[in-house]
């Protein structure tokens, strides 16, 4: 019944039958947010606070985003955990065009928000992974702690939740 | 360092080299270091090539060579300097395989030349990248040096 309980005001509940009414739009937000598939795609020492987010201590899978898959063709959610260099931003462009719709990008750390601590005297580190891909969710630290990259999740379930079907 | 018996050897050798204080460094021409590395190896067992590193001066450059002998138990400093245009020098890849990737990896981030190597290519930076990042003299667009604090 805990389904039928978060789902909104319009939901009916026809009497004596097996059908609910919803809108599609709670439906579709809802089952994008409960399984966002991360991309195993660790950079850099941000990829071991995201190995400890996804293990048991903090479980992510709690979020339903415990699932690394290893290919960019089963993922929702790339987790830019790291610092990004110029030969490596061709390949991030490409995992990133992989990925099937809808879509997401997490940038974690200050090196994949800003280059980071390699912003100045730098000749190859890209200054932002948002100038390559769209991101979705910037969560700073040098590292993050997991239960920021958690956090961070979390406001991502949240955008998701906005989302309609009406705005393409 | 000076009173050791390679030392003397390879001074004697190669009567240009001279020790730099206070790290025993031996800095000898470009031209006899292809002869001193092989003289070291051969006769005084520096069979291993800790390292080989490229040095920017700002008015000079220099290759550094650290030599170890597992029979002697000591290290060999090796340094030749170099002129900062169009700087190039023999490649040891004959003698150790271990300097392969050390010499590429000088050409790719301080630009010098090693001539004989069998594949002097970039080794990490991007094939199409110009120019070489480890200069002091180095610039580009979008480079941002660190500002006076």
């Amino acid at each position: 019944m805990a389904l039928i309980n978060k789902l909104p005001i319009i939901t009916e509940k026809i009497p004596g039958g097996q059908i609910i009414l919803s809108s599609v739009d709670f439906i579709l937000n809802w089952s994008k947010e409960s399984s966002l598939w991360p991309m195993s795609f660790g950079l850099a020492c941000c990829a071991i606070e995201m190995m400890a987010a996804g293990a048991a201590r903090y479980d992510m899978d709690r979020f339903g985003a415990g699932v690394f898959r290893a290919s960019p063709r089963q993922c929702d959610l790339m987790i830019v955990a790291g610092t990004v260099n110029e030969k490596m931003s061709k390949r991030l462009r490409l995992l990133y065009d992989q990925m099937p719709e809808p879509k997401y990008v997490m940038a974690m750390g200050s090196c994949a928000i800003s280059g980071g601590p390699y912003y100045y005297d730098s000749y190859n580190v890209v200054k932002g992974v948002d100038l390559i891909v769209p991101v979705d969710v910037h969560i700073p630290g040098c590292p993050p702690r997991p239960e920021a990259l958690l956090f961070g999740l979390m406001q991502l379930q949240k955008k998701i939740k906005k989302e309609s079907i009406k705005n393409g | 360092m000076a009173d050791l018996d390679w030392v003397l050897a390879l001074k004697n050798k190669f009567s240009d080299t001279v020790e730099e204080a206070p790290s025993g460094c031996l800095v000898l021409p470009g031209e006899d270091i292809f002869r001193a590395v092989n003289f070291l190896k051969r006769e005084y067992g520096f069979d291993y090539l800790m390292n080989l590193a490229a040095v920017d001066y700002k008015d000079r450059l220099a290759v550094v060579y650290n030599l170890y002998s597992f029979k002697l138990k000591e290290k060999a400093n090796l340094k030749v300097i170099l002129p900062r245009d169009n700087p190039a020098i023999e490649s040891i890849t004959e003698i150790y395989a271990a300097a392969n990737w050390q010499e590429r990896e000088a050409f790719d981030l301080m630009g010098i030349n090693f001539t004989g190597h069998p594949d002097l290519r970039r080794i990490l930076l991007p094939d199409d990248y110009t120019g070489h990042p480890l200069r002091k003299d180095y610039t580009k667009e979008g480079f941002l040096p660190m500002p006076a604090v």
